[in-house]
């Protein structure tokens, strides 16, 4: 092989690889993005059913039970606006806590319960996930809004 | 007093880097001794200056100075000395002097361990480190001065976070941070020699030294936070693909891809502008990673600054160096040439598609790691991006780095024979063929990733092996403790890395893949069962820390009638936050670690309890560590020393004794 040749080779190899890992990276990119929904937008059904995505919201006050098992919890995730009922099986993170902002990744049950495979872990007592803070202003905003034009309509 | 003391040093610092950043450079260009030899006192004296301002700090902790708002923010009277004292790196203020602090230090190196080097360069080297300096020194003085007065003083401090309360945060910041600056060495080396036109072995041979202790501290520092996540965040997992993992993490493997580069640009002179491009990117990675960290745009245990004008300086003064940096590159590099011409099957080829390999994983990380944030900032909807994309593309993309990390150390330079290398690894990659089928089945049952896991690491190693030995291939019998003793530490240090790899592979797939986890509720006196082990709740009791209160639990592990250990595993609430936290019971063995950690409480007798049986996860930092040690190994070969003491013909004879160890 002449030197010419080896260098189209080479460069032929490599824009195989970087084709071939694009493809890769892409593809396992497109399949693991997780999307976030407010429970206001799970009520309206916008979100997928049997796909894991996110909700975040306020734990609301009085609704966490647990089965008899101790290890199974139920509780209510609200954005002030609109509730959602999760079930979530395993040890909750040391800042949880009812009236306080919480995220959780999990799927929708035909039923509309949130089946929660992870309830993420805050670090910070005061601190709010921001997704939950968004969901609750943009809840709030709905609210206000419709507040506005409604007497109007009447 | 002693506040303002350390704020005036600060500044004091920032006059003497504006001299350092322009006298020496100056100097350099025109051919002014004076000026050039301003670099080394001035690096020195600054660095004084910054370690002076940081000592200030933690007298104002030690002290209890709650009338400094960073310490009345971060500590409290009833915080243990030890971390009253690394509370100084526990927010946002204190973590930024450490950043300056370890520059200032990396610059005296650099001035002390430079003698051997042309006085133009120290001085270029020094002066782009000076500029450095400027960006953050201003950085702190304008939006986060730690030595900010609280009028009037707080009587007693918000206490330090519970989280960070720990033995690990003593050692890994600043290990981490040490790694992280220490790629401005090499950063600022690679603008020195830009400035100058001047690429050539010699000048890798400078670089190489500093860029592997840099990459073997942070490679230490990297393993100590996984670690510390580990058993403080009470979830058992050692990595979490979190953006701010990811942040340290994306510098470490551009920095790897570095350590090899430099190897064939010290060896054969070839990938020069190749070299410089890893060294500018490592050090953007590593602003990068401080811009995210501390910018407040992620949320985690790491983001203290929630202030917008401090995300906006970082990402200015990001914006700048990666732009200079990377513009000099572009109107510079032509001139450093490419060096050496390499056949297609050869080390160099194959350090290359490592180096390849290594940049596109980089990418695919910051890819998952930036994207979330760039969707939300243009507010097109929150997303976010969990483990499992990490993982299927983490794997493939490195799984073939890892094979030819087998092959590599075998390969000549130039041209290496594709045959002659199968028939020296058949043996090798027969061994690793059997450990891939015997280990899974002897932990119990086969699968096919522990195989493929247990495949590469068996490969790296048997590899390894057969490189060694053939160190020893003409070697008569009684001058192999003499051959033991002449091969250079380079050499040693990289077989231990590389068995550090395989050891780290073995730790992430048998923990992968035989792991058990068992959430159960516990009333005292209840056992559970876990693998082989049997766990008895004995007794839960009411305990006092030093700033906080605690129920302890008392867990007693037997194995088919014998004891085992006894657990105790705490659920704490520090007083001053009126924050709870779990404190996870471990008992680490060389095979197997036991962890129990406490959930929540159902009644004051009974527990949810969290139980672990890990096999093999302490071979995760053991090989890390394996790592760290090997690069620092090589960093401190003789080679780098004889050039500083003798002429150029000793050196030549240093480099003849390593090519004939590397074949």
């Amino acid at each position: 092989m002449k030197a010419r040749h080896k260098r189209f080779v080479l460069v032929g190899v490599g824009i195989a690889g970087l084709a071939l890992s694009a493809t890769l990276v892409l593809s396992a990119f497109q399949k693991n993005l997780v999307f976030f929904y407010t429970p206001s937008q799970v009520f309206a059904k916008e979100a997928p059913i049997g796909k894991s995505f996110r909700i975040g919201g306020l734990v609301e006050k009085g609704s966490l039970k647990r089965e008899a098992d101790g290890v199974t919890v139920k509780f209510v995730v609200t954005d002030t606006a609109k509730s959602i009922p999760v079930s979530y099986r395993g040890i909750l993170p040391d800042l949880f806590k009812e009236g306080k902002g919480v995220v959780t990744e999990g799927k929708l049950e035909p039923d509309g319960t949130f089946h929660a495979s992870e309830v993420l872990a805050k670090h910070d007592a005061n601190y709010m996930p921001p997704e939950a803070r968004d969901a609750i202003n943009e809840a709030k905003a709905a609210n206000t809004s419709r507040s506005l034009v409604m007497p109007k309509g009447k | 007093m002693v506040p303002e003391l350390g704020q005036f040093a600060l500044v004091l610092a920032l006059c003497i880097a504006l001299v350092q950043s322009i006298l020496p450079l100056v100097g350099a260009a025109r051919g002014n001794a004076a000026w050039i030899a301003v670099a080394r006192p001035a690096a020195q004296a600054q660095c004084l200056f910054i370690v002076f301002a940081f000592g200030c700090l933690t007298y104002a902790f030690v002290s209890n100075d709650f009338s400094v708002i960073y310490v009345a923010e971060h500590s409290n009277t009833e915080l243990p000395l030890a971390y009253r004292v690394a509370a100084v790196w526990g927010g946002h203020e204190g973590s930024l002097l450490l950043w300056t602090m370890m520059l200032g230090l990396w610059m005296f190196a650099v001035s002390i361990f430079s003698r051997s080097l042309p006085e133009e360069m120290v001085a270029r080297v020094l002066g782009v480190m000076g500029m450095i300096a400027i960006g953050f020194l201003l950085f702190m003085l304008l939006t986060s001065d730690p030595f900010t007065r609280l009028l009037p003083a707080a009587a007693n401090g918000r206490d330090l976070n519970p989280l960070l309360q720990d033995p690990g945060m003593v050692f890994h910041p600043p290990m981490l941070y040490m790694g992280y600056v220490g790629f401005s060495v090499a950063f600022a080396f690679c603008m020195a020699a830009l400035i100058d036109g001047r690429l050539d072995a010699t000048w890798a041979r400078w670089m190489r030294p500093w860029t592997t202790v840099a990459w073997s501290v942070l490679t230490l520092g990297i393993a100590l936070g996984s670690a510390w996540s580990y058993y403080v965040l009470g979830w058992g997992g050692w990595w979490f693909w979190d953006p701010v993992e990811n942040a340290s993490f994306m510098p470490w493997l551009v920095g790897t891809a570095l350590v090899h580069s430099l190897a064939v640009t010290e060896k054969r002179g070839a990938f020069r502008s190749w070299t410089v491009f890893l060294a500018i990117l490592a050090f953007s990675l590593s602003l990068l990673g401080t811009f995210l960290v501390r910018s407040g745009v992620l949320t985690s245990v790491h983001a203290f600054a929630v202030d917008p004008k401090r995300g906006i300086f970082i990402l200015a003064f990001l914006a700048v160096v990666v732009g200079a940096s990377f513009t000099l590159f572009a109107w510079r590099a032509s001139k450093v040439g490419l060096g050496g011409r390499f056949a297609l099957v050869s080390r160099e080829s194959m350090l290359l598609t490592n180096n390849a390999l290594l940049l596109v994983a980089a990418g695919a990380v910051l890819l998952g790691t930036l994207y979330p944030l760039v969707l939300d900032a243009l507010n097109l909807g929150k997303i976010s991006v969990g483990p499992p994309y990490f993982d299927a593309v983490f794997v493939p993309l490195i799984a073939p780095a890892l094979f030819l990390m087998g092959i590599g150390p075998l390969a000549r330079w130039k041209k290496a024979s594709a045959p002659d290398l199968a028939l020296r690894l058949r043996w090798a990659l027969a061994v690793s063929f059997a450990a891939a089928i015997l280990v899974p089945l002897l932990m119990g049952h086969w699968s096919s990733m522990v195989g493929f896991g247990i495949f590469l690491a068996s490969w790296i190693a048997a590899s390894s092996l057969v490189s060694f030995k053939a160190q020893f291939a003409h070697v008569p019998k009684g001058q192999v403790g003499a051959r033991l003793a002449q091969l250079p530490r380079s050499y040693y240090g990289m077989i231990l890395a590389h068995l550090g790899v395989a050891m780290f592979i073995v730790g992430v797939a048998l923990v992968k893949g035989y792991e058990v986890e068992s959430d159960v509720r516990m009333d005292v006196g209840d056992t559970a069962h876990l693998h082989d082990y049997t766990f008895r709740f004995a007794s839960i009791d009411k305990v006092n820390g030093p700033n906080y209160t605690a129920d302890r639990g008392t867990i007693v592990v037997t194995r088919s009638g014998a004891p085992v250990v006894t657990l105790h595993p705490e659920k704490r609430l520090y007083t001053v936050q009126n924050m709870p936290m779990t404190e996870a019971a471990i008992d680490a063995g060389f095979f197997r670690h036991i962890y129990v950690a406490l959930g929540d409480s159902l009644s004051p007798t009974s527990w949810v309890v969290r139980l672990y049986y890990k096999p093999f996860v302490s071979w995760i930092w053991g090989g890390c560590l394996l790592m760290g040690i090997g690069g620092l190994l090589a960093a401190f070969d003789r080679r780098y020393r004889v050039r500083a003491r003798a002429g150029a013909a000793q050196a030549a004879a240093a480099a003849g004794l390593n090519a004939a160890a590397a074949r």
